[in-house]
């Protein structure tokens, strides 16, 4: 869709394109969908120790989880949280969808989410996913991941990107003001949000709508910060709005925040954008 | 599947459940808007599945600052138990592949929940109509069997056009085919319909022909034409719109003007 100013918004048509499926849909149909189903299908890969501790019936011991959903968010975990030594990955998420590149390598593959988990308080752990998640995959994403987590006394904290676009207000947003916070919490989520909360008619979707519903109706203590970001790129200015995020977290989680925006610099790889006129 | 929000008591027997369908324009999810706003319902449950697109948002039906942070989700069951009358709402579109899915959780959650009927709010396209239904206005409803039974009278004395069946092949003249029910840009209507019939679940489907666009007057008539027949507000005539529109309507078509243009 597009505005009246030709911003193009990626929102649905409202009209139903196929509404009627095929009644008779034959066996070859069936199959092809079925393994497509298949194909699609997100498949959690967790170190031997944690495997072994799964297997035996038991979650894993979660009081904090940290899911960071973007370029942006994921960065500025590596970099405030991740860069310390303490850390240890325990394991990823794979999937396949539309978008996956046709010749996945395993290093990138692998590296699209990951999830990390402090050596020395082992029950925060950290996931940054900067892959696409597909529409009908993210309920599976999160059902899977959550299936592993203990949900006694476990909140969750996701970070996640935004385009400035997305944000709908009377007022039009002035490019000064970008980038900024907005919060969305669980009904259980007992606390002071460290932003203002998303105004109406605003909606987050995605991953992080999933993990909302999921711990919505599960009561679970979540909180959303989503940062509105008016730079295409990967950028330090966008990656510093969720430092306030953090501080709240700082109990758990001991961050190295005597970093400065130079370090962060160095973290955002120069994107090459000579010009947007011309493609 | 249904999930109740902590200690509400949930017991659907003898209610009506009033329904949107997904269809052009989102009329009928508008209209149900429109009842949970007037009718000040509460929610008292979740439909938690994987059929629908994940999205969440605060309270769509705000009305001072205390209950405006409250999340909700793409799912919810409302009910005002004075009027025996539950609602679904459902804000995000089915997910392609999961139509079929959807619509048996429906129809086993209303089997086993004891509604006593089942009103879907639905849409067509109005440039996909024929010669017949061109004529007169735009509304349509459809009743299941073991609805008509009870609400035969009802639905008589409010004169009522029934949605029409149109030829499998138009045009065609000696063919055998039998005539058949066709609800373009309708989503889960017609397979809702179908199924409520062999499942012999008293429902009745209230449509009305329109276009994309600017929907709002259209959810307007829509729930108007259902309170002909459901009272759910009390005015004899439809003087003035007694129906509230909910903030969550606002910005319908994006954010203001950018004042660097000036």
């Amino acid at each position: 869709m597009a505005t009246f100013f030709g911003e193009v918004l990626s929102e649905f048509s409202r009209a139903v394109d196929d509404d009627e499926e095929d009644q008779d849909e034959n066996e070859e149909d069936e199959q092809i969908r079925r393994e497509l189903e298949e194909k699609r299908e997100v498949h959690l890969h967790w170190s031997s120790e944690v495997t072994e501790l799964l297997q035996s019936g038991n979650k894993l011991q979660c009081s904090d989880f940290i899911l960071a959903v973007g370029h942006n968010a994921a960065r500025f975990l590596s970099v405030y949280a991740l860069a310390s030594s303490n850390w240890e990955a325990v394991g990823h998420a794979s999937l396949w969808n539309e978008r996956s590149r046709a010749v996945p390598g395993p290093t990138s593959e692998e590296s699209a989410c990951v999830f990390h988990r402090h050596k020395e308080t082992p029950s925060v752990l950290i996931c940054q996913v900067i892959c696409y998640v597909a529409e009908d995959q993210l309920f599976q994403w999160t059902e899977k991941v959550f299936d592993c987590l203990q949900h006694r006394e476990l909140n969750v904290t996701v970070l996640s990107d935004s385009s400035v676009a997305d944000y709908k207000t009377a007022n039009y947003p002035c490019t000064s003001s970008a980038p900024f916070l907005r919060s969305l919490h669980t009904d259980a989520f007992r606390g002071q949000p460290v932003s203002p909360s998303l105004e109406q008619p605003n909606i987050i979707t995605g991953l992080p709508a999933a993990v909302l519903n999921h711990c919505q109706v599960h009561g679970i203590a979540t909180v959303v910060y989503q940062c509105y970001s008016d730079v295409i790129g990967p950028d330090s200015v966008s990656m510093e709005t969720y430092k306030p995020a953090l501080t709240k977290l700082r109990k758990s989680i001991q961050l190295d925040s005597s970093l400065s925006t130079d370090v962060l610099r160095k973290f955002v790889k120069t994107t090459d954008i000579q010009s947007n006129l011309y493609i | 599947m249904f999930i109740p929000v902590e200690n509400s008591l949930c017991s659907f027997k003898g209610f009506t459940l009033v329904m949107p369908a997904v269809a052009v324009g989102n009329v009928g999810q508008l209209a149900v808007d429109l009842i949970v706003s007037t009718l000040n319902m509460k929610r008292v449950g979740y439909v938690h599945t994987d059929c629908l697109i994940p999205m969440a948002g605060n309270n769509p039906y705000t009305t001072c600052r205390d209950d405006a942070e409250e999340l909700h989700t793409p799912a919810e069951v409302y009910t005002a138990p004075e009027l025996k009358l539950a609602v679904l709402q459902i804000r995000a579109p089915i997910i392609q592949t999961k139509f079929k899915k959807f619509r048996q959780l429906i129809v086993s959650w209303l089997k086993s929940s004891g509604f006593s009927r089942t009103v879907i709010l639905s849409s067509s396209h109005a440039y996909q109509r024929d010669d017949q239904q061109l004529k007169g206005m735009p509304l349509r409803y459809l009743v299941t069997p073991s609805l008509l039974k009870v609400s035969e009278d009802a639905l008589k004395s409010l004169g009522w056009r029934e949605m029409e069946q149109v030829p499998a092949f138009p045009g065609m003249t000696d063919t055998n085919a039998e005539p058949r029910l066709c609800i373009p840009g309708g989503g889960i209507t017609k397979g809702l319909y179908s199924d409520s019939c062999s499942e012999d679940l008293p429902l009745a489907v209230l449509l009305l022909f329109c276009s994309e666009g600017d929907n709002i007057p259209d959810a307007f008539t829509l729930v108007n034409h259902l309170n002909d027949w459901l009272h759910l507000l009390d005015s004899p005539s439809q003087e003035a719109n007694k129906w509230k529109i909910p903030p969550s309507w606002s910005l319908l078509f994006g954010s203001g003007i950018p004042p660097a243009l000036f």
